[in-house]
């Protein structure tokens, strides 16, 4: 790194004091921007950077990060959870939101000094941005050119719904779709995309047309064979399943398709909560590699423009320190641990691949034959940033050197014993266990409940049955399990099962029905 | 270049909707809270914030979650020092499930947190609970009122308000501060010229003088246009400070028999009642003090603290605190600079002769001091329907049922649950009402 800097070279300085201005901020970017597109080759959306106050970020907590939410009790408990927690001073504020969006929004606190500002302006503008724009499960899966206008829609929808219907009901089926977030994304088959506005508009219309001509009488017509399967009682229980497309992973979806009880405006409800669920799916896959992108990036370019001169010293050091203090990883045994830190794990991976890249050793050599010594980390960044999310990315490029360096260990957890045992260390017989398991935890398939619809009998008592596919013996919590299905029961409009099926034997472990509640 | 937006002077409560959704979702515990840091708080700290703990009926958010006390399961955890494979650690928390996640620590924390509820917020929860119609709540929470006052000059303003004379004075100055040329001036340059002009053979002297002489008139014409006769640096408005419409301070006395009669459900009512006063009086006085008096057969001016919470024994003599109270006023509050109220609670015991000397002492001089005088009788519930609408009652009630004939601002009601104490409020309030109508 340079020393200080010559006299000539003060000019070249984007700042030299910590207030910041706009026209330094838009200085400042233009250099960052020139460095991230030329250097490092990252590609984003055009971005929007929008400066905040501390309460406009403590709002933004409290509705997802998102510029615009619709209004419900829960945010509110969110809002004052955080503001808490901020008033006491026990948790200091983000120094800045992004928004997966095409422009991408990227807000920045107005207490963040210049050097701060600089600092989460390559963080967010261009770490998160890139990450945004050319992951494949946020290209696949997430639409950021239309997220924004579908928020507006669904915003001035509910309270559409709140006028005429009155807030309690339109509180009800929210709460009860809340419930249902994580059960309500498609994991393997891609969403169909967001509809345009004036699809949507059409659709409304249908649906008003259907209610101002509805005429009970034809309800009370028998209905012609051949008219949805599910109405024969002959036909075979496969073809039943079949016809609603069972099993059905999205329970949301499932709902709001075939629902019993639901109103359209409800369902329209349900819509709204599954789609952005399923807007925030990829995000909760790819937190290791999205913060790691981001940290990467802005590291890589603060020390470039130091080393150009362009930033002093003093504000250097500012921005190393926050920049150690987000990639801190205290020991296991430390009391401020509480788990793997998603930036230092995301950033000391990436800082790990471009050394072997570039300075591979024999073990290396050894586990990375593609990329050991192929002298571009950029195009290998570029690459894992694009292809991988968490779990693949950990299985793929944890290295050994990495995990001596971290001294990683697993602890192997039964229920039944009274001890943890220590399953696997950094040593020879331990590399690819501790990296698999590591990459596990960080896969939503494996650690999260699988809750499946699999069966309904349309004809009979209407019972929905849920089947929870239980690994490793993991059970539902009971009171949470309870309650969620009350909630299920509330859209469903009749009763609801759930049942574990141990996912090796296929043994059932436990059933529960609300009807066995309610009698 | 990025688009940088400012969004720092956008409206700042978003997400106040979302608060106002959550507290009437958790609204049944709050007010349950709220009744009872009322129950053991003191009379004035009513009307201010109250920090409430989460509530937890109601406002959970169920979704499936893993059980931890079952199945098995993997930690990868960093900073290895000593441990092998096969090593064997004791669980934390006497081994029942316990895991080191980070998640654990939140949920304690957000089940023991607090925050905080503002006035209005703690007043709506409060009168809900006394079941106060929504004018009632409206005049409680009623802002002061302000009036405009003249205070100095301002730069700024509304052209109505312009001080002419202000900035006629300004204006003059910088006129001759910057030598401006009066009319009077160009007036006599003009007819110089046009005196010289009348000549009819101009010599080259006059010429030349003419010419000068226009020059000048041009010159000072110019400065004229350049120098505004009014400029806006000379303009000042008048400024208006809003305050505070005056008025008068209000003293409110609080007697209650505190014999062993009144129970803890007896003085938890009275002490509703004089909140409720309370708030009423802050609202419409700009300052009000709260005198204690307890009485058994002797009278005491007390603390707050004594007045709820100690008992004393000995028998039950009304007039005493009236006495006392006569006393203090004469004392402390000349009923020409204070309004007086005063709100008397008691289960209705009083010595059997003395009723007669209650009647003399109010009738005779504390009524004439009191803008209002309430005595609540607090009532058994079952009592309740006996009582309900008859003259007959204790003595005290028997002997108070005669003022409250001849003096208008004497109110008496029996209490037994606290929506009863409203009524009381009701008359005060229409009085009130007619007072501002005529």
């Amino acid at each position: 790194m340079n020393p200080t800097p010559r006299r000539g070279e003060r000019s070249r300085l984007l700042f030299s004091d910590s207030d910041w201005s706009f026209e330094k901020l838009s200085r400042a970017y233009d250099a960052i921007e020139t460095i991230a597109l030329d250097d490092l080759g990252l590609d984003v959306y055009p971005n929007q950077l929008e400066i905040i106050s501390s309460e406009q970020m403590l709002d933004a907590y409290s509705s997802v990060g998102m510029p615009l939410m619709y209004r419900h009790w829960s945010f509110g408990k969110h809002f004052l959870y955080h503001e808490q927690l901020y008033r006491k001073g026990l948790r200091g504020l983000a120094y800045e939101i992004v928004i997966n969006s095409d422009p991408c929004i990227v807000y920045l606190m107005e207490e963040n000094t210049m050097a701060l500002q600089a600092l989460v302006t390559a963080h967010a503008a261009f770490g998160h941005n890139h990450f945004f724009k050319n992951n494949y499960l946020f290209q696949q899966w997430t639409d950021a050119a239309a997220i924004l206008s579908y928020l507006d829609f669904a915003k001035s929808y509910i309270v559409r719904c709140e006028e005429k219907h009155g807030l309690a009901a339109v509180e009800r089926v929210l709460d009860a779709a809340h419930a249902l977030m994580e059960q309500g994304v498609f994991r393997y088959r891609r969403p169909p995309r967001l509809s345009s506005e004036k699809e949507r508009e059409g659709l409304r219309e249908r649906l008003e047309y259907e209610e101002r001509t509805f005429n009970d009488l034809w309800r009370t017509l028998p209905r012609s064979k051949g008219d949805g399967g599910e109405r024969d009682e002959d036909r075979s229980v496969s073809e039943r399943k079949k016809s609603l497309n069972l099993p059905e992973e999205n329970l949301l979806y499932f709902l709001e398709k075939n629902s019993l009880v639901l109103e359209p405006w409800q369902r329209e409800l349900l819509r709204i909560v599954r789609v952005i669920a399923q807007y925030f799916y990829p995000q909760r896959q790819t937190q290791v590699m999205n913060e790691g992108c981001a940290t990467f990036v802005h590291y890589t370019i603060m020390n470039t423009l130091f080393d150009q001169g362009r930033i002093g010293e003093g504000a250097m050091l500012e921005i190393l320190r926050n920049h150690s203090n987000v990639v801190f990883q205290p020991g296991f045994d430390d009391p401020r641990f509480s788990g793997i830190n998603p930036y230092a794990l995301g950033f000391s991976m990436m800082q790990d691949i471009q050394r072997i890249s570039m300075e591979p050793t024999a073990e290396d050599r050894d586990w990375f034959p593609d990329i050991a010594g192929n002298g571009d980390w950029r195009e290998t960044l570029l690459e894992a940033w694009a292809n991988h999310r968490d779990e693949s990315f950990i299985r793929q490029y944890l290295s050994p050197a990495l995990i001596r360096k971290w001294r990683l260990f697993v602890l192997d957890d039964s229920a039944q014993e009274q001890h943890f045992e220590v399953a696997s260390i950094h040593n020879e017989r331990g590399y690819e266990k501790v990296r698999s398991a590591l990459a596990n935890g960080y896969d939503i398939g494996m650690t999260r409940p699988d809750i499946q619809v699999v069966d309904v009998d349309l004809l009979g008592d209407r019972l929905l049955r849920l089947q929870q596919t239980v690994k490793n013996g993991v059970l539902l919590e009971k009171e949470s399990r309870e309650a969620t299905l009350r909630h299920i029961k509330e859209l469903w409009g009749y009763d609801v099962s759930l049942a574990g099926v141990d996912a090796e034997t296929g043994a059932m472990l436990y059933e529960h029905s609300t009807k066995q509640a309610s009698t | 270049m990025p688009n940088v937006i400012d969004r720092r002077l956008n409206p700042k409560d978003k997400s106040l909707g979302n608060r106002q959704r959550f507290l009437r979702r958790a609204r049944e515990e709050l007010k349950r809270t709220i009744r009872d840091q009322i129950r053991t708080g003191k009379i004035a700290d009513v009307d201010a914030d109250h920090s409430v703990s989460m509530p937890a009926k109601g406002t959970g958010e169920p979704t499936f979650e893993n059980a931890r006390d079952s199945g098995r399961r993997h930690h990868i955890l960093p900073g290895n020092k000593e441990f092998m494979p096969g090593d064997r650690l004791p669980k934390p928390g006497g081994g029942q499930g316990g895991s080191p996640g980070p998640g654990l620590s939140q949920r304690e924390f957000e089940d023991d947190f607090r925050f905080v509820l503002s006035r209005e917020e703690v007043l709506d929860l409060f009168f809900e609970d006394l079941e106060l119609p929504d004018m009632v709540k409206l005049n409680l929470k009623e802002v002061l009122a302000y009036k405009p006052r003249r205070a100095g000059f301002a730069r700024t303003g509304a052209p109505t308000n312009i001080n002419v004379g202000r900035t006629m004075r300004n204006s003059h100055g910088r006129r001759i501060a910057l030598k401006r040329p009066r009319q009077a001036e160009l007036d006599a340059l003009a007819a110089e010229i046009e005196a010289l002009e009348a000549n009819p053979v101009p010599g080259q002297a006059m010429r030349q003088r003419i010419a000068e002489l226009r020059e000048e008139l041009d010159r000072l014409t110019r400065r004229r246009k350049l120098i505004g006769y009014v400029d806006p640096v000379d303009i000042r408005f008048n400024r208006f400070d809003p305050q505070p419409i005056p008025t008068a301070k209000a003293v409110m006395f609080c007697l209650m028999d505190v014999s062993g009669s009144m129970g803890e459900r007896e003085k938890d009512l009275a002490k509703r009642f004089f909140v409720l006063l309370h708030l009423f009086l802050k609202r419409r006085y700009d300052r009000t003090e709260i005198v204690f008096i307890r009485h058994t057969h002797e009278a005491h001016e007390v603390d707050e603290e004594t007045f709820f919470y100690s008992t004393q024994s000995g028998g039950t003599v009304v007039s005493t605190a009236l006495e006392e109270m006569r006393r203090i006023i004469a004392e402390r509050y000349p009923p020409r600079e204070w309004n007086i109220y005063a709100a008397q609670a008691s289960d209705g015991d009083n010595f059997a002769t003395d009723s007669e000397r209650c009647i003399s002492l109010l009738e005779g001089e504390i009524m004439k001091l009191c803008q209002y005088f309430a005595y609540v009788e607090i009532i058994d519930e079952r009592e309740r329907h006996i009582f309900g609408a008859t003259d007959n009652g204790t003595s005290l009630w028997r002997a108070y049922r005669s003022i409250g004939d001849s003096c208008p601002n004497f109110q008496m009601t029996r209490i037994a649950r606290p929506a009863d104490i409203y009524p009381v409020f009701r008359q005060l309030f229409a009085k009130q009402q007619t007072q501002k109508g005529g």
